[in-house]
């Protein structure tokens, strides 16, 4: 039993980075928030296992919230957002997204030996959420600094987000309060983000930060 | 206990005159009174140490609700600390009692008295922390204000060029300080004096703590090659001032550095002198080097400053050596040379500097190629600088030959050592410190040559007048207390016992049971020096020989034209000037350590114009390593400036970076 809830929660956490990767390859706007709703079904599926294999009730209400909140409202309304500023669909990048994925493994396969070292102590559970938390999280980064668009760079802090609620949720005892502070903070993150969106697109009829970058007068 | 409570307060009363200063700014009387509260209180301060050397009211401690909560701030007086409130109480008040007839000089007197007595507090503060916390704190506060006493005549470029280079080098020092605490607390945190003590520490440990003192308390000092703003700073503040910041400050560095290497590290692996010993000779070389060849008279005596921090350094060194060895009598006969000369030194340079200052009243005038003949205008500062001159030339039977004798006993016991390194570097050194001390006596020669005898070269040396009676009290009583070590040092040996025992856990014998004021470091066989006799029999040579001058000869005294060599009417400036006096010492030393050299500017055949010959001396560290740096750190941050104007993504792709840099970083460790 022990061992299939180990592969199960494996599966999951292993699945949330595979979707993150998939994230980095998506060139539609579009694409990448359904990819984002999918990256945020997977973290509720993993944090409801945990929270059935912890017995922690709390764990559900954090499962409902990554679902209903990131899972649904969120990418909807960026969709929405997207189509009513009439924003570029395309997702522009810095780098090309071959290098990007090497990157991207090159972090995965470094937070993973770090954390495998760092957490000897620790259950095998928390171990492996742990592991991959880290590598969600730095993934999430990556994407947000090979983004030039600032609706993909919303989705990166969010999907980082994700990492966070993986991180806490494989590790036993966390308060709610805690899980349902970081799900709000992001919830007012993507509200300001939203707004600010709104600001940009008011002055300067584009989304991309660039704009904010000519703004200043340096561009580079 | 009350001694110590009685100091706190005092050191308390002086920082709290600052603020009294500037309320009073508008009163006429104020600074007479306020520098005659400093001198009280400073003497005070002088008592507080001397009961202290004589075993009252030492020990016990004092913790004061003050900085860290949960820490607060310890003081405590011990015979090290009171020792060195001697010095300042001493040389606190001496400049104090000048400064009430100095100051009615300064242009704008409120610059100088707003920040005057507050230093002296400062000091104080230093010297009866026993804690790093409060230590560093009162160390930065003087520097600070010290700094800002340097700033009092800000009007002139130089003066603030010399203040901030003296910023950025006493930051550097502070920081070097910090660092050395640091060590010294190790990992478990304490910082109580206490503590650190019990903390036991591997000897490349504390040898670190010694290269970083050296640094700290070294830069504060003048240590070469850390002393580049010393002969800035110290002659830009005002006469009293600089006496206080050459004379007393400069003994505080001392103080730090003696606490931490003696006191607080703890034993020290015989092979960390060699260090000391080596950077305390050169300094001591180079220094009066500079101080022979330099015009400007308040600067020369910086130099010379310089100079006598490294015989002081040298002669802890020597302590440091003698001690790993287990020769506790050697060791604390360099450590009794070492205090002595500390003190002398505060004696002796506030004077000069106040007679400096009397010059520099009386004239305007620093530079020596203008003065000339001041001893016919100025009669009591020529004397009272003449005592002074020939105390630092380390010439008997005055103070400075007292300690600087004792210090090369030391060096003479350097065969007993069994490291052959050692025994043969000691000698050395002991070779260095005595060109040193020839060259401080030539550099004297001609500041007093030049400056006060002779003829005057210029109309303000001619119409110079003797200065007030506050200053000329505060010179004369100096110059007592340089003829009183001088003739009876065993007094002073004695007074210094303790705080050397309480170092070393050994002592010099008892002088004051030596018949005619002898001095008997070792062993009556060895060596013996007494300043009395050495007195008595000059006073008895020079009257005898004056006796039967004027018996034999004309007693007619009879005023005549100089010999003219066979010129008629030869103007003033036919004398040796400054810098010809210094030139051989120039060629043959200067040219190769210091780069000096002349250039002789011929005009073309058949111009009428003069030749004119320029002397270049440069410190080569300013323009090899000063310079290069200074030009360094500003390209480096024009280059850095860029970074205020980047992009959201690039500001973002750098956070990301460091962090993955950070997490890779780890790695090994894990």
């Amino acid at each position: 039993m022990d061992r299939i809830a180990f592969d199960i929660a494996h599966l999951l956490a292993g699945g949330l980075l595979l979707v993150s990767f998939m994230m980095i390859y998506q060139d539609r706007m579009f694409a990448l928030l359904r990819v984002f709703a999918l990256h945020a079904v997977v973290l509720s599926l993993s944090v409801a296992w945990q929270a059935y294999q912890q017995g922690a009730a709390h764990l559900y209400v954090t499962a409902a919230i990554a679902l209903i909140f990131k899972g649904i409202v969120i990418p909807t309304a960026l969709r929405r957002i997207v189509q009513t500023l009439g924003i570029h669909r395309e997702v522009e990048t810095v780098v090309g997204v071959g290098l990007t994925m090497l990157a991207g493994i090159g972090l995965s396969a470094l937070s993973i030996v770090l954390m495998l070292r760092v957490t000897g102590m620790a259950d095998v559970f928390t171990r492996e959420d742990l592991a991959f938390a880290l590598s969600v999280v730095l993934l999430g980064l990556l994407m947000m600094v090979t983004r030039r668009n600032a609706v993909s760079q919303v989705v990166g802090f969010m999907s980082l987000e994700n990492g966070l609620i993986l991180a806490a949720a494989g590790a036993k005892g966390m308060p709610l309060v805690v899980e349902i502070s970081v799900a709000f903070s992001v919830l007012i993150a993507f509200i300001v983000i939203g707004v600010f969106l709104f600001r940009i697109r008011e002055r300067f009829d584009s989304v991309d930060v660039s704009a904010l970058d000519e703004f200043r007068g340096d561009r580079q | 206990m009350a001694a110590l409570d009685l100091a706190l307060a005092i050191c308390a009363a002086l920082l709290a005159l600052g603020p009294v200063a500037v309320m009073m700014r508008h009163r006429p009387a104020a600074p007479a009174i306020l520098y005659g509260a400093t001198a009280g209180l400073c003497l005070l301060v002088g008592l507080i140490g001397l009961a202290g050397l004589s075993g009252h009211g030492l020990g016990g401690g004092r913790v004061l609700p003050l900085g860290l909560p949960w820490i607060g701030a310890h003081f405590r007086l011990d015979a090290l600390a009171a020792f060195f409130l001697v010095i300042l109480g001493a040389g606190g008040a001496a400049a104090s009692l000048y400064a009430i007839g100095y100051g009615r000089h300064e242009p704008e007197p409120m610059r100088v008295l707003a920040f005057y007595p507050a230093f002296l507090g400062a000091m104080g503060l230093v010297l009866l922390a026993a804690d790093a916390f409060s230590f560093l704190l009162s160390w930065e506060v003087m520097s600070l204000l010290s700094w800002a006493l340097v700033l009092a005549h800000h009007r002139h470029a130089d003066t603030r060029q010399a203040a901030y280079v003296y910023l950025l080098m006493a930051g550097f020092g502070t920081m070097a300080l910090l660092l050395a605490f640091g060590l010294l607390a190790g990992s478990g945190g304490g910082y109580g004096f206490e503590a650190i003590r019990a903390t036991p520490r591997g000897p490349v440990v504390a040898a670190a703590v010694l290269g970083l003192m050296l640094v700290g308390a070294g830069s504060k000092a003048g240590l070469v090659p850390l002393h580049v703003w010393l002969p800035l700073a110290h002659p830009a503040a005002p006469s009293h001032v600089s006496a206080l910041m050459s004379g007393v400050m400069t003994k505080v560095a001392l103080y730090g550095f003696i606490r931490v290497v003696f006191d607080l590290v703890g034993p020290l692996a015989w092979w960390t002198s060699p260090a000391v010993i080596l950077i305390g000779a050169g300094t001591a070389v180079i220094g009066i080097l500079l101080a022979v060849m330099e015009r400007d008279l308040k600067r020369a005596l910086a130099y010379s400053t310089i100079e006598n921090i490294g015989v002081i350094f040298a002669g802890l060194g020597l302590a440091l050596a003698f001690r790993a060895n287990g020769m506790t009598a050697a060791a604390a006969l360099a450590l009794t040379a070492a205090l002595f000369h500390i003190f002398n030194h505060m004696v002796f340079k506030s004077l000069l500097f106040m007679g400096a200052g009397a010059v520099l009243t009386a004239t305007g005038l620093r530079d020596l190629d203008r003065l000339g003949g001041l001893i016919h205008r100025m009669p009591v500062t020529s004397l009272v600088m003449l005592v002074g001159a020939v105390a630092i030339s380390a010439l008997p039977p005055l103070n400075g030959f007292a300690s600087e004798w004792l210090l090369f006993q030391a060096v003479l016991m350097s065969p007993a050592i069994p490291e052959v390194g050692l025994q043969m570097l000691i000698p050395a050194a002991g070779g260095l410190l005595a060109l040193a001390a020839a060259l401080a006596a030539a550099a004297f020669v001609r500041i007093y040559g030049v400056g006060f005898l002779g003829r005057p070269r210029s109309d303000a040396a001619r119409d110079a007048a003797e200065v007030d009676r506050y200053s000329l009290t505060a010179m004369a009583m100096l110059a007592g207390v340089c003829v009183l070590a001088g003739v009876f040092p065993g007094v002073v040996i004695d007074a210094i016992s303790p705080a050397v025992d309480a170092l070393l856990s050994g002592r010099l014998p008892m002088q004051a049971d030596q018949p005619w004021f002898t001095i008997v470091p070792i062993a009556e066989a060895r060596s013996s020096y007494s300043g009395f006799l050495v007195m008595a029999f000059i006073i008895l040579a020079a009257s005898g020989s004056a006796w039967a001058v004027h018996r034999l000869a004309s007693r007619a005294l009879r005023r005549a034209p100089a010999w003219d060599c066979g010129f008629p009417d030869a103007s003033p400036l036919t004398q040796y000037s400054a810098g010809g006096f210094a030139q051989p010492l120039r060629r043959v030393l200067g040219t190769g350590l210091l780069g000096a050299h002349e250039v002789v500017v011929m005009p073309p055949p058949g111009d009428p114009a003069p030749a004119t010959l320029a002397v270049h001396v440069a410190d080569p560290l300013w323009e090899r390593v000063y310079a290069p740096l200074g030009a360094a750190v500003t390209g480096l941050a024009g280059r850095m400036n860029r970074l205020q104007f980047l992009t959201i993504r690039r500001y973002l792709s750098m956070v990301f970076l460091l962090l993955v840099i950070l997490l890779a970083g780890l790695l090994p460790w894990v």
